[in-house]
């Protein structure tokens, strides 16, 4: 016990007095200098000497005791010094010396889309509705359990994660829905930011609608003439409307918008899953009362010039199976190859990954993505719209070729992929003709035995419920479809399934005439809806090309642990040549890197186009593809030319497109279609009836 | 850890490193305690040979200045970072904890305590920003604001306005003419709860009222923050931004998705008389007004909450508007005359905030209303008989004592003439007015320049008044509320004509006069009328029992260029009268006095009276002002002044309370620390409908 406190004590000591050395640093420096030749008078009797400069000579020596400690002290000292002069520098820095270097590296940079459309005389016209999509809205705290004190009122999700990175199992605990209602637990009160700090700008520097807000402004947009729809993107549609009277308020504002601009019609521009929202929102608006907005028929005819739906995942994206199935996209699954330990082992008992699925799952409105339409539109066993069926392998060379040539964002071969296969359980069950693949039917086997005991797994999944047998069984189906995926689904979480189904639907109508179209659920689905009768509205579909999309997966079994999710995207597989559409497990495609092609064009250049039976009154459609190139340098950022999801808001041709409508122009007066992709060709693939 | 610093050096470097190493361990017994014994001896015999080779002089860096510099920088910073990561890794309830050690258990919040009650939301309710609390951004700006879009010129940090001071006042102006943005200039209110939750960071405004609501279950389907640019007249808020419009459909809104229940509006400050010209103007049949209906109001609205309501006007907007300064400023310039006086850097700071808050039309919405019935004349003030009173009944003065501590913090009023709204000289305010002689400045004609005009790139009209006309203004020595009014177009006929368009400062004769349906009287409660709306309430909540300004005693000042011709005399004082550094002061919130916040819920309003035709029921709240009984507190929970009354634990109570249902009876009516009952009685203002006499002082 007596070591230790002398250590301490000395250490306490030495500390105060090195304190006390350095204050005499100056003096000493003088010292130094004189002592030598003091030294040199006496160097034989030094012993004499030594208590006569006792004092002097420990000041002197005591000064040159550099320690580390003083290293680091001056060496932090020396870098925050720099800093805080940069600081400086940069503060009383003119504004335009950033744009000016920039300008001398990359040439002069074109106008942004704003300031070019002011100078040809473009002024704002049609007030603008925003509608965010999944992910990328605000949610803030209104209420918490004891672990959120003091977070009241601010952002749970967006902005800078305010001080989440702190508490995160608290903020789960806040950021997941209720299990049986789709509601807040309760005691916990999440609700999104409203206003347009809502989504322009996700987190910090990371903009979402702040550069199209910015180029509105230019051309004499305000907050008066903007609103930003913003929901709750964790709550199914419909639930929006009765915890947080969502759809109303949208309701009503665009009604105000349109009262106070002078009966000017709005523009909507719906981005992602917004566009899902605002299909829903359209046929509430236009039901009676008590399930809907009790707009009347002609609400939409009356108050919406024109939806111009930015990267619509109209038909689903099957980016959202896999994270259901395994909550994994491409990049996880890339992520967990490289560092297999990092992200399955229970790093610090935190089990990361079934937190997040047992957040995620509690989200009804991810159901929204589940691919729709089934084998209609996402291609069977044997056959996709992408690809041409096997028989004609031959010709599909050339025409592949042509497509390349022809400016197709050559994402990769796409010969005798079948897309249609969402998941397949091993590399050669994607790819042998469907007749050779023995399936058993997994929907009978009974469930049972379980995995494990549970008790040690806190975290509910539903997977620890199926056992192994039932495992065995999935994976014995080998090779799932989009119709049979979601039997699937119901199959490994029938609870959150039956919880998704009844807010959504992913079928084509037969009739849509059939009175159980009334319901809510179909809302969202523009293959069971009819569009409102609207002749004069036009409906855009904007989206980015020429980025792998994720289109099929191939799955394994995982290594049966506790408490894991058993299974996993099988990323050792890759394709045989180069260019193959096969790269880590993963089938792409072309898109937008979220939704591909199929999902984002085949409303408006099919299903919509025209009179067809899911658009009655003929409202205008228009293709707007928008090519992907990387940003040339770092010092664009994020592009100006970006075709990725998010990106795309950023993207000045788009930009372009939109103030140009929303200062009144039509669908022919920027171009109509504008097409990269062969969108009509896999249109024609797809056999729906109109 | 001590032991591998102390020795590193040893293994590193030179022999005489060694040597001092060894020196130190020999005669310092404290070093030495500190060494484990066998190190020390194992080292000694090799250390002592050594010592005849170091005689060089070392090779070591020279301890510069520059080095103990950086050394101190990084000692510095290092203590800042570790102190910042433990204060991060506090868990958060330490602070609370630790105040709590220091003054004793915290009373809870008003929210979490009536949530224990057991109330509820009910209504929704709306929040009326005042004058300077709301947040403005830049939606598009010249040149010199580039990278400014969309952030906040007014309010918050203030962002990078420091930077660039001309460049911030050019766009805050407003334009003299239109009293509407320059041209390629649009600076637009923030809209929704963050407008003016808190003024600047750690200033809150409404943030601790949105926090006790949502403790009850208030969220942002319930609240509306109806933010207005407070620069405008209020009838131009609708013109260019429609602002009023978009209250209207709010309010609908929150009705319509609240099952119906009415709206429980919470105007603070300027945002009252806001919120009056709102009621008028919804009502008021379509191409002029909001086109609601007669009964919108009754429909709408449960209560009105008014928090520190200049009702009638505060005579802090006349200094304001006649020499830019308020009690404040005046002090620190006598404190530190050449400060603000002199162009510092070329400045002409007040002239710049002159000219600044000239543009705002709005501030012209507080100039004191009712003349001379209201504020009293020459020679008498409601506020005046009743200290007299005071002083001779002694009974009665420590009866007050004891009830209210107000009047020990405010002065004692004995004979100030507080109807003397702006006299020139100390002895012109006491002396009796048939001893003024007074010459009427109203004809006095301006003409020469008082300098020459190259000061012009800072306007204010002074510049055009000349020397005939500033010494007319002193000649007349004493003003009234009334004779203010005449001043002020004298001085600055520009702006008056301007505000003279959107406000009105009289009291009507008849309220049935076709004019009284133009904009330009709506907010004035002493001539419109109160909406029909019997089950409606109206409150008046405001703080008492700190010092206001009433009045000034003003002075010409030294003459020069470019100056304010006029300047509050901070040497005037009086320790009866309650003047002191030129002020006169009465009771009030620091801002508005009692008689402006409470007067019309106290009478005007009271029963059925011609400007309450329907008899909506009024209710007075007084709080009276403790200050913060240590620093812990931050600005109290027991604050009457202007802006901290907001975080008032007692008027936040009692908000909720409305706010869940309750009504003004369930609260306990009135509750009145100050003298308005007393007050109001000494004005006499025509209150029936049939009889439309000239009220007179």
């Amino acid at each position: 016990m007596s070591k230790p406190l002398s250590f301490y004590r000395s250490y306490f000591l030495s500390k105060t007095m090195s304190f006390l050395r350095r204050r005499n640093g100056t003096d000493s420096s003088k010292t130094r200098v004189a002592d030598p030749n003091i030294k040199k008078d006496g160097a034989d009797d030094d012993d004499k000497k030594k208590d006569q400069y006792k004092i002097p000579q420990r000041r002197n020596y005591g000064s040159k005791k550099w320690s580390c400690w003083d290293n680091c002290c001056w060496f932090i000292g020396f870098i925050c010094s720099i800093w805080w002069f940069c600081l400086f520098l940069y503060n009383t820095m003119p504004d335009s010396i950033p744009q000016f270097v920039t300008m001398a590296i990359t040439g002069p940079l074109p106008d942004p889309p704003g300031v070019k459309l002011r100078k040809e005389g473009l002024t704002a016209n049609h007030p603008v509705v925003l509608v965010p999509g999944v992910v990328t809205g605000g949610l803030e705290l209104w209420e918490g359990r004891h672990c959120a004190e003091g977070l009241l009122g601010k952002r749970l999700w967006g902005g800078s994660f305010g001080e989440f990175y702190k508490r995160p199992l608290c903020w789960l605990e806040h950021i997941s829905l209720d299990n049986d209602t789709g509601f807040d637990p309760p005691g916990i009160r999440v609700r999104p930011v409203t206003g347009l700090v809502a989504a322009d700008y996700f987190a910090t520097g990371y903009f979402v609608w702040a550069v199209v807000i910015a180029n509105l402004a230019h051309i004499g947009y305000e907050e008066k003439s903007l609103y930003m729809a913003a929901y709750d993107w964790r709550l199914s549609f419909q639930n929006t409307e009765i915890r947080d009277r969502s759809l109303t308020r949208i309701k009503s504002n665009i009604e105000l918008l349109v009262a106070t601009h002078g009966g000017k019609k709005v523009v909507v521009l719906p981005h992602s899953m917004g566009v899902q929202y605002f299909l829903h929102f359209m046929k509430w608006v236009e039901t009676p009362a008590p399930r809907g907005g009790g707009g009347g028929p002609d609400w939409c005819a009356k108050h919406i010039k024109a939806i111009m739906n930015i990267g619509a995942p109209f038909l689903g994206s099957p980016k959202s199976i896999a994270l259901h199935f395994s909550i994994e996209v491409r990049d996880i699954a890339a992520l967990r190859a490289q560092a297999p330990g990092l992200l399955d082992k229970d790093v610090l008992g935190l089990q990361t990954f079934k937190h997040l699925m047992r957040m995620f799952r509690t989200w009804d409105a991810t159901f929204s993505m589940i691919p729709k339409g089934g084998e209609t539109i996402w291609g069977g066993l044997d056959w996709s719209p992408e690809t041409e069926t096997v028989n004609n392998s031959a010709k599909k060379g050339t025409d592949n070729s042509t497509r390349n040539t022809g400016g197709n964002g050559n994402i990769c071969n796409t010969k005798g992929v079948n897309y249609g296969r969402l998941i397949s359980f091993s590399k050669d069950w994607a790819e042998t003709h469907s007749s050779k693949i023995e399936r058993v039917d997994f929907k009978h086997v009974a469930k049972g035995d379980k995995l494990t005991n549970s008790s040690n797994c806190d975290i509910w999944l539903e997977y620890h419920e199926m056992g192994n047998r039932a495992i065995k069984a999935v994976a014995d189906h080998k090779v799932y479809t989009a119709g049979s995926i979601l039997d699937l689904l119901h199959y490994v979480a029938p609870k959150l399934m039956a919880r998704g189904a009844s807010h959504f639907s992913y079928g084509i109508a037969d009739d849509l005439d059939d009175p159980k179209y009334d319901q809510y659920k179909y809302w969202s689905n523009p293959l069971e809806t009819k569009l409102p009768n609207a002749p004069d509205m036009e409906i855009y579909s904007l989206y980015g090309v020429g980025l792998p999309t994720e289109r099929g997966y191939i799955y394994k079994v995982a290594p049966p642990s506790d408490c894991s999710i058993p299974f996993q995207i099988d990323t050792s597989v890759d394709g045989d040549s180069e260019d193959s559409c096969l790269k880590g497990g993963v089938f792409s495609g072309d898109g937008d890197e979220t939704v591909p092609i199929i999902s984002a064009g085949f409303m408006c250049a099919k299903g919509w186009r025209g009179k067809t039976r899911f658009n009655p009154s003929g409202i205008r459609t228009y293709n707007r593809e928008y090519k992907h190139a990387p940003p040339a340098n770092l010092l664009e950022g994020r592009g100006t030319q970006s075709g990725s999801h998010v990106d795309l808001l950023g993207n000045f041709a788009l930009i372009e497109d939109v103030l140009r409508v929303a200062a009144g122009a039509t669908g022919e007066d920027i171009g109509g279609d504008r097409v990269y992709s062969d969108i009509f060709k896999w249109s024609e693939r797809i056999n729906i009836k109109l | 850890m001590s032991s591998l610093r102390r020795r590193k050096p040893i293994n590193e470097s030179s022999d005489s490193k060694h040597k001092a190493e060894e020196e130190d361990e020999d005669h310092d017994d404290v070093d030495a305690d500190g060494d484990d014994d066998v190190n020390g001896k194992n080292k000694k015999t090799p250390s002592k040979i050594k010592k005849k080779r170091g005689e060089k002089p070392p090779k070591q860096p020279k301890w510069s200045c520059m080095d103990t510099c950086c050394w101190f920088i990084g000692c510095i910073c290092i203590t800042w970072w570790l102190l910042l990561f433990l204060y991060n890794a506090m868990p958060a309830s330490f602070p609370q904890y630790v105040t709590e050690a220091i003054t004793g258990p915290l009373p809870d919040p008003p929210g979490v305590k009536l949530k224990k009650e057991g109330l509820e939301a009910k209504h929704p309710v709306v929040f009326v920003p005042g004058i300077v609390t709301g947040g403005l951004e830049l939606w598009q700006g010249r040149e010199c604001a580039e990278g400014l879009f969309r952030k906040r010129l007014w309010g918050g940090t203030f962002g990078e306005v420091y930077k660039r001071p001309l460049c911030w006042v050019e766009h805050m102006s407003l334009d003299n003419e239109t009293g509407l943005d320059p041209c390629g200039i649009r600076v637009r209110p923030v809209s929704g709860l963050v407008a003016a939750d808190y003024f600047a960071p750690g200033y809150f405004v409404w943030a601790v009222l949105i926090a006790n609501l949502a403790r009850i279950g208030y969220e942002d389907k319930t609240m509306y923050m109806a933010a207005y640019d407070w620069r405008l007249s209020f009838q131009n808020t609708e013109v260019r931004d429609q602002t009023l419009s978009r209250i209207k459909s709010n309010i609908e809104l929150l009705v319509a998705t609240n099952g119906g229940r009415k709206v429980v509006v919470i105007p603070h400050s300027m945002g009252v008389l806001y919120f009056l010209h709102f009621m008028k103007w919804v009502e008021a049949p379509a191409p002029m007004g909001g086109g609601g209906g007669p009964d919108w109001c009754s429909k709408h609205i449960k209560a009105v909450v008014n928090i520190g309501g200049p009702f009638l006007g505060v005579p802090k907007a006349i200094a304001g508007l006649f020499s830019a300064e308020a009690k404040d400023i005046a002090v620190a310039r006598a404190l530190a005359p050449g400060f603000l006086d002199n162009d510092i850097f070329q400045f002409q700071t007040l002239q710049h905030v002159m000219r600044m808050s000239r543009t705002w039309d709005s501030t012209m919405s507080m100039i004191p209303r009712g003349g001379n019935t209201i504020w009293g004349g020459l020679d008498w003030s409601p506020e005046e008989g009743n200290s007299c009173a005071k002083k001779r009944e002694k009974k009665n003065e420590t009866q007050i004592a004891d009830q209210a501590g107000s009047e020990n913090a405010v002065c004692k009023a004995k004979s100030a003439n507080y109807g003397r709204i702006i006299s020139f000289g100390k002895d012109v305010a006491e002396a009796p007015s048939s001893d003024i002689e007074r010459i009427d400045f109203r004809g006095a004609i301006k003409g020469h320049s008082a300098a020459n005009t190259t000061c012009r790139d800072v306007w204010t009209e002074y510049h055009d008044m000349g020397f005939a006309g500033i010494k007319a203004v002193a000649e007349y020595k004493t003003y009234t509320a009334d004779s203010l009014v005449d001043l002020l177009h004298f001085v600055a006929p520009k702006m008056m004509a301007r505000g003279t368009a959107h406000f009105s400062y009289g009291v009507a004769d008849n309220l049935d006069d076709p004019k009284y349906k133009h904009y330009k009287y709506w907010s004035n409660p002493l001539e419109t009328r109160l909406p029909n709306a019997p089950d409606m309430e109206i409150y008046s909540l405001y703080g008492v029992g700190l010092p206001t300004e009433r009045a000034y005693v003003y002075k010409l000042s030294p003459h020069a260029e470019c100056s304010i011709p006029f300047k509050i005399d901070t040497s005037a004082d009086d320790e009866d009268t309650c003047l002191r550094d030129g002020v006169y002061s009465v009771d009030g919130d620091e801002t508005v006095p009692v008689l402006s916040a409470g007067f019309m819920c106290a009478k005007g309003w009271r029963g059925k009276t011609r400007f309450n035709p329907s008899g909506i029921r009024t209710y007075i709240r007084e709080y009276n002002h403790l200050p913060p009984a240590n620093l812990l507190e931050g600005r109290g929970t027991l604050s009457g002044a202007h802006v901290d009354i907001m975080g008032n634990f007692a008027l936040i109570e009692d908000v909720i309370r409305i706010a869940a249902g309750a009504s003004g009876e369930e609260l306990g009516g009135d509750q009145v620390y100050s003298k308005i009952f007393n007050w109001s009685e000494n004005i006499n203002l025509q209150l029936d409908e049939e009889i439309p006499v000239h009220s007179s002082s």
